[in-house]
């Protein structure tokens, strides 16, 4: 099996997030760079696994992202997989990373493709389905569990209020969130191992631009907390009724 | 030249979700002094004429129940076509399981911009263009996303744009469309019964460490019980198995935006706060009066869930009569 595991560099969760340029710009001062977890987490880790279990496996990591993501790809290539593909142009949206991964995609003849379900900054979900479609193949999102039965991917995914068991052939999309594999660490001896795995760059082909984030802002502060002394819960339960009406 | 939005049902049922993307369909769609339609593929149980109420003046349905089984992509494909027939300016979905599904293969099927996660109607008369809010970095900020293209594709956060009912019908056609035959089949469904969806949900009640273990989450789906609101925990009380992955709300969970939001034994780290705070009110229960939550809270109580949390559900439930 051949598998693709799409990964974005992103913010660290606790990063705090700012603009800049009056609010047109993500301000990256002093924000430390992760593997978006979704990718790290789950796509990549059960890419891992899978390969574990089957060690004829091939796995390709792809990122388009300058070469300011070869850092994060370093990363990823400390915890599995055999070589990276940076696509070689900064991301802008959905429409334009879908297109650049397709291109490696059909490039490479993948059986499976992973990625994480969205990217924690711009949180689109988008790029799964979109490269999906690109491709002409199924794509199951927010998969929580695969497994390879009878040369079929078996996944659950979840749905409002539960889960769905799927059954699909390859080649297949799945887009991975929490419950698809256990976060695991890299060994010093992975991480020196990952520093002669190649990193092959590629350059961009012609997208068009079809959206573009033209201004950011924060949510609104709350005007401040109402504190109630424990013991006068009715008081509480009257506040929520009368004044914020919620029930 | 239309708006069209795309009603997702469960079981024969229209989702609340979807009646929330008709009216924000048709608010937009008088912004823009064109109709809202939709389009129901697959059996469901409801006047859909009575839509109209929700101010859709047409509705279309293809009615082959083989669509209720159907993948994403057969799906895609009849949408995108509908959509093209109708000369569709903008096809909306809810941001829900299927919207992620189908919105992305559709806006590439119609070369059309996409806005995931929408929150507001769209600013349609700006300098900027067409530009749409959006929740980024998983709820920390919003963005405004200018859309570029002639056809332009949404999906809509649930809890963000309310449904509103009022007079009117519509008129309902069949379209003599079947799908494709699916690559993917569903080989099960478990759904946990009689609960309410968190995404759905108007009321939810979340609990984290501070609940000591599983067995102690009577004092959440107590409270949630009597509120009719749906329970979520936090990451740590997923991650150490006590309640089921699908619970939990923040950054890397599910995002929600009730209308409340009962936070009890959870301190408020920044990434479960990005999860939770479109909430419209947010009550925080917590024993350490230093907790970061109480700070982005409406109502705060300091003190211990064990004796607050059954106080405050008999309260409420003598309220409720």
């Amino acid at each position: 099996m051949k598998i693709l595991v799409a990964v974005s560099k992103a913010p660290d969760t606790t990063a705090k997030i700012t603009f800049k340029d009056n609010n047109t710009a993500f301000n990256e001062d002093g924000v430390q760079w992760i593997v978006n977890p979704y990718d790290e987490w789950y796509a990549l880790v059960r890419a891992i696994e899978l390969k574990e279990a089957a060690p004829d496996t091939i796995i390709h990591l792809v990122s388009v992202d300058d070469s300011g993501a070869d850092v994060i790809l370093r990363k990823a290539l400390a915890l599995g997989g055999d070589e990276a593909i940076r696509v070689n142009i900064k991301p802008t949206d959905s429409f334009s990373v879908a297109s650049q991964l397709a291109a490696v995609a059909r490039e490479g003849a993948y059986d499976l493709i992973l990625t994480g379900k969205e990217t924690i900054d711009f949180n689109d979900g988008a790029v799964p389905g979109m490269l999906a479609e690109l491709l002409d193949i199924p794509c199951i999102p927010v998969a929580t569990k695969l497994t390879v039965e009878n040369g079929k991917a078996v996944v659950v995914k979840e749905i409002e209020g539960g889960e769905q068991t799927e059954e699909v052939a390859f080649p297949v999309l799945i887009s991975c969130a929490k419950g698809m594999a256990k976060q695991r660490m890299a060994g010093i001896r992975n991480v020196i191992a990952a520093r002669s795995k190649t990193i092959k760059v590629v350059e961009p082909v012609a997208v068009d631009r079809l959206t573009e984030a033209v201004s950011f802002e924060l949510p609104a502060a709350k005007t401040g907390v109402k504190m109630i002394e424990a013991g006068q819960e009715a008081e509480l339960a009257r506040l929520l009724h009368e004044e914020a009406k919620v029930f | 030249m239309s708006i069209l939005i795309y009603i997702d049902h469960a079981d024969g049922q229209i989702k609340k979700s979807a009646l929330e993307a008709i009216s924000y369909g048709a608010a937009l769609a008088k912004n823009l002094n064109t109709t809202a339609e939709a389009i129901v593929l697959g059996k469901v149980n409801e006047d859909l004429a009575g839509l109209g109420a929700y101010g859709l003046s047409a509705v279309h349905q293809a009615a082959d129940e083989a669509f209720d089984k159907a993948d994403a992509q057969a799906l895609a494909k009849t949408v995108a076509g509908v959509a093209g027939t109708l000369s569709a300016e903008v096809v909306i979905f809810a941001a829900n399981a299927n919207g992620i599904a189908l919105a992305p293969r559709v806006a590439v099927r119609l070369k059309a911009g996409l806005v995931s996660s929408a929150v507001a109607l769209p600013d349609t008369h700006t300098e900027a263009g067409f530009t749409v809010k959006k929740v980024v970095f998983s709820g920390k900020a919003f963005a405004h996303v200018k859309i570029n293209t002639p056809v332009k594709v949404i999906t809509l956060t649930g809890n963000s744009y309310p449904a509103q009912k009022a007079a009117g019908t519509a008129t309902v056609s069949q379209l003599d469309l079947h799908p494709d035959l699916s690559k993917v089949t569903i080989t099960g469904v478990q759904k946990v019964e009689g609960e309410v969806p968190l995404t759905e949900a108007e009321i939810v009640v979340s609990g984290g460490r501070g609940l000591k273990g599983p067995e102690n989450w009577n004092l959440i789906t107590d409270l949630a019980h009597v509120l009719h609101g749906a329970v979520a925990c936090s990451r740590p009380v997923a991650d150490d198995g006590w309640r089921p992955h699908h619970e939990h709300v923040g950054q890397t969970g599910i995002q929600i935006a009730p209308n409340l939001y009962i936070a009890i034994g959870i301190s408020g780290a920044i990434q479960h706060l990005g999860g939770v705070n479109r909430s419209k009110t947010i009550v925080v229960i917590n024993k350490d009066p230093e907790a970061p939550f109480f700070k982005a809270a409406d109502y705060g109580i300091i003190g211990d869930a064990f004796e607050v949390v059954p106080r405050l559900t008999e309260a409420i439930k003598a309220i409720k009569g």
